[in-house]
């Protein structure tokens, strides 16, 4: 789970780590009314959204009076932020933090992430703050200093002493330095944190360490026992299907293509993605509907799938373990006819009773088109698409003296082996 | 033989009355020489019942000095499962296997940190993975038994279906098993391809391997230099998530590209360059195993 900067920051200040002073808003007047109770000449208004990079896309900007705080937060609200992390539609900004200005005399970068070679926190620091680290861990390597952290005695005085002078924190700052790291690696802990980043740290004119950004990520497995940082959950910056299958208990990723995939299993699931990628499709989602899904779960994934309207057919692949092939056939057959399927529908069984679920397809009278293994159903699929796509055009054209199903036999064979020869091409 | 367990282990089930653990003891002790195998449950708070015939016991070390088992499968929820991973290490048991998915990474970050300071002994499986079976001998976890067959191939997979895929590919194209395991999806967990893949070269019964791995982390690249180095044996590969965008966790706690790392192209480069011959068709798997036998 994701929050917001300002959320961030109310957790660093409970756990000790110095931040700028600010408050978040929802109004330009209470953006105002902010930098008047804050004080000063100088203010900072920030696009709260959880996406990264808000600087560059023009959510961050720095007030020199009370009439440029209004006219800042006037534009930041209700914007489209675009940014490298949101995708080309933007998100739109719907909260705001508005801060006192800080006098920065070098920017640093801090980041905490759970090591899965080591199997500990992983403390990352680094002298180039600011910038995409992302790009300094590709470009220096060295700039960027690591300590991983024993999870018995915490991030030491020593160590949080040498890694701040490493990345140049000027001696009587050092100490300050160290409590932030310390009190930093306290809150990750403690909140079951994945990620916690400050990109900057700063040192300012008069010394002091501040943490001027804030980002945190949670491990959804341990949120049962934060209710508090759950309630920071700002469904606004969430995909409205993701949030839906939740619901359900699917695991639901939107993506880019056409080709909505329901599978059983995240490896499985990201093999079938793959798999249709290999011949020629691009999958419109991932979906794990988990080790046991039931028919209320298949339809409520039907209704998730088709929502996003890019799809314009469908494979189901299950392998039946301890969820049996017949049950999934029965819960495809009732989603396919409660949602009136439009598009094409190939479904790909194996595992146990398997025949059971081939026959209830087939005697559903729906035009389920079914395959033997997980290239055949890709091959089928994108053919599917490819069907749809050019509805109208001459190879279809010409073959419409013919019955209805042979139609729709024949054209699938001739697509199918043309994406026969292009996945051999690829190869 | 086979690796890890086979039809002479002695198993313990932590959180046997619980419904998955009921389920899944029972398709269990019903695979092959199952009956004999499972031996023990554990539940405080019913120490002194049975389970169908299982005897109950209060805690995993009394259970074990009773009953002399030496292998141990976990099915307790999510919060207390660390706890229960724990206390079958402390008692000893050769073999943990941690079916459990859903565990907070602090709890395991705690564990395995306390596994390796005290230099336990303890083989620890998973959690959130699918078990270990040994075909035609001893099944433990929640894979569909029926679909495999004894013989000489090795099969390691973080990924539960992914794994049944493989093996059902193998099986119809008449290639048996030695052993299959799955390590699990979970960013932190117990045994890693590397390990797995030792047991599977020094077993005189296993072949060939097929090693399944998927986005995020970097346990493959790591598998597949210790491959190059020290394996006597061919293995063929496939990695899972080639389309899977970076940022997005994959289902899999474990599945996720971060920072531009565990890429499903890198790790298959890595593979490819250390003699493991991959496929990016995992249709083919089972092919492309039935290719490096002779």
């Amino acid at each position: 789970m994701k929050i917001h900067e300002y959320q961030g920051k109310e957790l660093f200040r409970k756990y000790g780590v110095a931040t700028p002073r600010g408050m978040p808003c929802f109004s330009a007047d209470e953006a105002v009314a902010a930098a008047q109770k804050l004080g000063g000449k100088v203010w900072v208004v920030k696009a709260q959204i959880h996406a990264g990079g808000r600087g560059k896309g023009g959510g961050v900007k720095v007030a020199k009076s009370l009439d440029e705080v209004r006219k800042f937060a006037s534009s930041i609200l209700g914007m489209q932020l675009k940014t490298h992390q949101t995708g080309p539609e933007g998100q739109k900004v719907r909260r705001l933090l508005v801060e006192e200005g800080a006098d920065i005399r070098k920017e640093l970068y801090v980041g905490m992430v759970v090591d899965r070679g080591t199997q500990r926190v992983c403390l990352m620091a680094s002298s180039e703050g600011g910038m995409d680290i992302e790009e300094v861990a590709a470009k220096t390597p060295k700039k960027i200093r690591k300590v991983f952290i024993d999870p018995a005695t915490g991030l030491t005085d020593g160590e949080a002493e040498e890694i701040s002078r490493q990345i140049g924190v000027p001696d009587a700052s050092v100490g300050q330095a160290r409590e932030l790291l310390q009190a930093l690696y306290k809150c990750f802990w403690e909140t079951d944190a994945s990620l916690a980043e400050i990109n900057p740290l700063i040192y300012t004119g008069d010394g002091r360490v501040l943490a001027l950004d804030s980002k945190m990520n949670f491990d959804d497995n341990a949120l049962f026992r934060h209710p508090d940082i759950v309630a920071m959950r700002d469904l606004d910056e969430e995909d409205p299907l993701e949030i839906e299958a939740s619901k359900y208990d699917l695991s639901y990723i939107s993506l880019d293509g056409e080709i909505g995939c329901m599978v059983n299993g995240a490896g499985l699931a990201m093999a079938t993605m793959d798999t249709i990628k290999l011949f020629g499709g691009e999958p419109a989602n991932f979906l794990d509907v988990g080790g046991g899904a039931t028919a209320e779960k298949v339809t409520a994934a039907f209704k998730i799938m088709l929502s996003n309207r890019k799809v314009k057919a469908i494979l189901v692949n299950i392998f039946g373990g301890i969820m049996k092939c017949d049950t999934i056939a029965e819960g495809v057959v009732a989603a396919a006819k409660e949602v009136k399927l439009a598009v094409p529908l190939v479904v790909r069984m194996k595992g146990t009773n398997e025949d059971l679920g081939k026959k209830i397809l087939k005697d559903s009278g729906l035009p389920i088109i079914s395959a033997d293994n997980m290239a055949d159903a890709a091959k089928k699929v994108v053919a599917g698409v490819k069907a749809k796509k050019k509805p109208a055009k001459k190879k279809v054209v010409r073959k419409k003296t013919k019955t209805k199903t042979g139609t729709k036999a024949k054209t699938k064979t001739k697509t199918k082996t043309k994406t026969k020869k292009a996945g051999r091409k690829k190869r | 033989m086979s690796i890890l367990i086979n039809k002479d282990s002695r198993v313990i089930t932590q959180g046997i009355t619980g419904k998955t653990g009921q389920f899944h003891t029972r398709t269990s002790r019903d695979y092959a020489k199952g009956r004999a195998c499972y031996v023990a449950g554990v539940n405080p708070k019913k120490a002194g019942e049975d389970f169908e015939g299982i005897p109950i016991f209060g805690a995993v070390a009394e259970a074990k000095e009773k009953t002399g088992a030496n292998v141990s499968v976990i099915y307790v929820p999510p919060p207390f499962a660390a706890a229960a991973i724990w206390e079958a290490v402390e008692a000893d048991v050769e073999v943990v296997i941690c079916i459990t998915e859903g565990i907070p990474v602090r709890d395991m970050i705690e564990v395995r940190d306390r596994m390796r300071k005290q230099n336990r002994k303890s083989m620890l499986v998973g959690p959130n993975c699918p078990g270990v079976i040994t075909p035609g001998e001893l099944k433990i976890g929640i894979m569909p038994g029926h679909i495999h067959k004894k013989g000489r191939v090795g099969v390691v997979s973080r990924s539960g279906t992914l794994t049944y895929e493989a093996v059902g590919q193998l099986t119809e194209l008449g290639i048996g098993q030695s052993s299959a395991v799955g390590i699990g999806g979970d960013p932190v967990n117990g045994m890693k391809h590397v390990d797995v893949m030792k047991l599977f070269n020094d077993d005189p019964d296993t072949d060939a391997v097929v090693m399944i791995g998927e986005i995020g982390g970097s346990d493959e690249e790591t598998a597949a230099e210790w491959v190059k180095k020290n394996m006597k044996k061919p293995v063929v590969g496939f990695i899972a998530g080639v389309t899977a965008p970076p940022g997005k966790r994959m289902g899999h706690a474990g599945a996720i590209i971060s920072g531009g790392k565990g890429t499903a192209q890198e790790k298959l480069a890595v593979m490819e360059s250390c003699g493991i011959k991959v496929t990016r068709n995992p249709a083919e798997m089972g092919k492309l195993l039935k290719s490096v036998l002779k």
